[in-house]
């Protein structure tokens, strides 16, 4: 018997790539798209790997896939920044078993620092992309992937979005297919890519695309569903089942292939409405494509660039054109939103390792060249202590390209942080640089032995994998004396006298140094310290103990209170206090 | 085809909103119906505001609610309530967990935690408030405080008790079986009435 499972979209991708037969999934951390890899590791037959970075995780998946076996490959869609490279070039190599390239974007930003459209990566790399509409077509679409992957010697993008993949819907569970290694024989011309045999591979593409082209005009899951014939609607992936929803007598062409388009299809459903529509979200990806084909369509005049695009939206700009009333018109009384409702954005957990480390920079008013993990909350009142977030990794090289530009007196007050698995991930080399161009930057990896962001996955710094097994530990400060780097030094961050003094020392030395602050994060320690007190009578009121943004201490009228079911007793807030106030609970007088 | 049902769970990071959500659609896929969930749980575990749409009907296409369309609220937290109150339909229950958790801009002085519930009785009129800590304590485990809400939603949505009751087994680990399901029957069980909002 069939059985149906509710899957979110990133299990159904795990699900699809077990049951094409895939053995090889590789992967770099990165929400919407972490569950992908963790689903697939619970796999017996699949290898499952925590790449140091995305482009290490491509390679990875290349090699698999030219050595023969089908390789998933999944990432956020900043990630497919990093693995450009093999990406480009792959395309003109080919694969020899399939290979996918998951790109999980995040339109609205839920969780990253950009909303770019990795569309277009497969029209630049010249690769054909598959976009789901839910869990069942995730799991479907991946198979396909392969299959096509195969037929045409590509790698193919399976591209999804936050809302497929945090979404769960009915998925049927289907038999693996075990797919036997394939040959792998040397090919030189095929697999060499320098410019004598990268010539005519470059041709192999262009006729690939062409041939992908004419397949995409028969391309079964690319769908026309004629209804009323007012309005047609273009749309993909999740877009289509708001679609279906608020206008469900509307014609449709729902699009699986959104790379390459098929021309004489997209031409025979603009003949057959009489106004075209091109729902998507972001950039005007498809609307380009048809109005450079001289089809007559709007789209990003009624639906916005930014963001995502909501149901609602949809409803709003096309229901007036079919005079339908849509059900949401009357606006109720408790549609009417409570002015001013504060926000609740995320905070570094109590008993944060990172929180001393801003706490103490904030305090020395140093410029803080930050990076991206759960430390960039540093850059969030009260500590306000970061001043540029930008990428994976750029912390390093905007410490030195600051103190390059504005001097070395400059950089005795700067310093760029760096959490453990963004400098395995792209920090190394930024380090190099700073040694080999002489700069004398301090850096400050918060090694909180995970990465904790995106769920706490297991890193090359922590000695373990994605399977569980124990595996050797990099030695970062032998990793940095190695690179170069006299002054590397290791501090435990709820030291904090210690730790200031450190950070004072190394600003000072007129060389690179690396502090590593070594603790881990507190939401993976099992054994909590006694709670922290405030001994009422003695609290002055001074509220100092309120700058270090731990979301346990609470206002009370002039004093402050400490909510002791959610204190790990960091001692934090009583090293700040200062009138030794705060204590652990039943320590004596004076004592903290 | 019948009407889609929306139900809204709002609450704050490390609440256990998710798994009482696993369990919602898990009973409503036993029961037949399809399901489509949608979570947005970027950083939940980091304290921030954590939402999980279910919708749940004869056929269901988007994952998300339309707006002003959700047939019950439950919200683990006060404030949060307050927040999701538009997602509401005019004659939708908002089911309320009455705890405060001051988010940062509360608790560094920038701006005050509102009233929450009189402004959300001035505004809806079916709106149901129960101390699921205390209810969860006294089922003998105070990380409980989810599968007693969810006993309270249960009550709002006539699925025999016993395909909640068996897809909690199987959802949590045994160890802790004994106390949530007395939690979820603590909940199932509250009399409190509705209607104590605006008519
Ligand atoms: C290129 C790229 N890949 C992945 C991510 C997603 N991501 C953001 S932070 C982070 C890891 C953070 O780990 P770490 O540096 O150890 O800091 P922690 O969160 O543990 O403090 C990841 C994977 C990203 N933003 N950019
Ligand atoms: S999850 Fe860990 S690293 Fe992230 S804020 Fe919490 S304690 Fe800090
Ligand atoms: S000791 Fe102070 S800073 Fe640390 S968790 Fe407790 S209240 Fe927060």
């Amino acid at each position: 018997m069939l059985m149906k499972k509710l899957l979110t979209g990133n299990e159904a991708i795990a699900r699809g790539a077990w049951e094409a037969g895939v053995t090889v999934c590789t992967a770099y951390p990165g929400t919407p798209s972490t569950e992908i890899t963790e689903n697939a590791a619970l796999y017996n037959e699949i290898y499952a790997e925590w790449s140091p970075n995305e482009k290490v995780a491509l390679e990875v998946g290349l090699g698999a896939a030219i050595g023969g076996a089908r390789a998933l490959v999944a990432m956020k869609h900043v990630g497919v920044n990093v693995a450009a490279d093999p990406l480009f070039t792959l395309s003109y190599t080919g694969i020899n078993a399939g290979l996918v390239l998951v790109s999980a974007d995040d339109p609205g930003m839920h969780s990253s620092q950009n909303e770019q459209d990795n569309r277009h990566f497969g029209k630049a790399a010249k690769i054909p992309i598959l976009e789901p509409s839910d869990s069942q077509e995730a799991k479907e679409f991946t198979k396909i992937a392969f299959e096509l992957s195969e037929a045409f010697d590509t790698p193919v993008i399976l591209r999804i979005t936050t809302r497929v993949a945090h979404s769960q819907s009915l998925v049927d569970l289907e038999p693996r297919q075990e797919i036997p290694l394939r040959k792998y024989e040397k090919n030189i011309q095929k697999y060499v890519m320098m410019p004598g045999f990268a010539r005519p591979r470059h041709r192999v593409v262009e006729n690939r695309l062409e041939k992908l082209k004419e397949y995409a005009e028969t391309f079964p899951f690319n769908r026309m569903e004629l209804r009323r014939p007012e309005i047609g609607i273009i749309a993909s992936g999740v877009v289509y089942q708001y679609v279906r929803e608020v206008l469900p007598d509307a014609s449709t062409l729902k699009l699986a292939l959104t790379y390459p388009l098929p021309r004489k299809l997209l031409e025979e459903f603009a003949s057959k409405v009489e106004r075209l529509f091109v729902i998507e979200e972001l950039d005007p990806f498809i609307e380009e494509q048809l109005k450079a084909w001289g089809i007559e369509v709007h789209g990003k005049d009624t639906f916005p660039i930014v963001g995502e695009i909501l149901p609602e939206t949809i409803r709003q700009k096309l229901g007036p054109l079919f005079n339908e009333e849509s059900p949401t018109a009357k606006v109720q009384d408790s549609c009417v939103s409570f002015p001013n409702i504060p926000v609740r954005p995320p905070v570094m957990c109590p008993g944060c390792p990172h929180r001393g480390v801003f706490y103490v920079l904030q305090k020395l008013k140093l410029t803080v060249t930050g990076d991206i993990g759960c430390y960039t909350l540093g850059a969030q009142a009260p500590l306000s202590a970061i001043d540029t977030t930008i990428c994976m990794g750029a912390s390093i090289g905007a410490a030195i390209g600051m103190e390059k530009a504005r001097g070395k007196e400059f950089a005795r007050r700067l310093v760029a942080v760096i959490g453990d698995s963004t400098f395995i991930h792209s920090g190394i080399t930024g380090l190099i640089d700073a040694v080999y161009n002489k700069a004398t930057t301090t850096i400050i990896i918060l090694d909180n032995r995970t990465t904790a962001m995106t769920g706490h996955q297991d890193n090359p710094v922590n000695g373990r994998t994605i399977k569980g097994e124990t595996t050797k530990e990099v030695n970062l400060p032998l990793l940095c004396k190695a690179a170069g780097v006299n002054r590397v030094v290791e501090v435990d961050p709820f030291d904090l006298a210690k730790l200031e003094t450190i950070v004072k020392e190394e600003l000072a030395a007129e060389e690179p140094s690396v502090i590593i602050s070594k603790r881990q994060c507190a939401l993976l320690v099992k054994n909590f310290d006694t709670p922290c007190q405030v001994i009422t009578e003695e609290c002055i009121g001074c509220l100092r103990c309120m700058k270090i943004g731990c979301p346990c201490i609470i206002k009370e009228g002039k004093k402050v209170r400490i909510n002791a079911t959610q204190c790990v007793g960091c001692n934090l807030c009583a090293y700040v206090c200062p009138s030794g106030a705060i204590r652990k609970e039943g320590a004596a007088n004076g004592s903290n | 085809m019948g009407q889609t049902k929306n139900i809204l769970i709002v609450g704050v990071g490390g609440q256990g909103t998710i798994l009482a959500s696993r369990v919602l659609s898990s009973v409503l896929q036993k029961i037949g119906l399809e399901v489509k969930v949608s979570e947005i749980h970027g950083m939940a575990q980091r304290g921030g505001s954590v939402v999980t749409q279910v919708r749940y009907g004869q056929k269901v296409a988007s994952p998300i609610i339309p707006e002003g369309q959700a047939d019950i609220i439950l919200a683990f937290e006060k404030l949060e309530a307050l927040r999701w109150l538009t997602c509401l339909k005019e004659e939708g229950i908002i089911l309320i967990n009455d705890q405060r958790i001051d988010p940062m801009p509360v608790i560094i002085g920038a701006t005050e935690y509102p009233d929450t519930l009189d402004n959300i009785r001035q505004r809806t009129k079916n709106v149901l408030v129960i101390d699921a800590l205390k209810a969860a304590q006294e089922a003998g485990n105070a990380k409980t405080v989810n599968i007693v809400l969810l006993g309270l939603l249960a009550k709002f949505m006539d699925i025999d008790q016993v395909v909640w009751l068996e897809t909690i087994e199987e959802t949590v680990p045994p160890k802790f079986l004994q106390a949530n399901l007395k939690a979820f029957k603590a909940g199932f069980a509250t009399t409190e009435n509705l209607n104590l909002g605006k008519d």
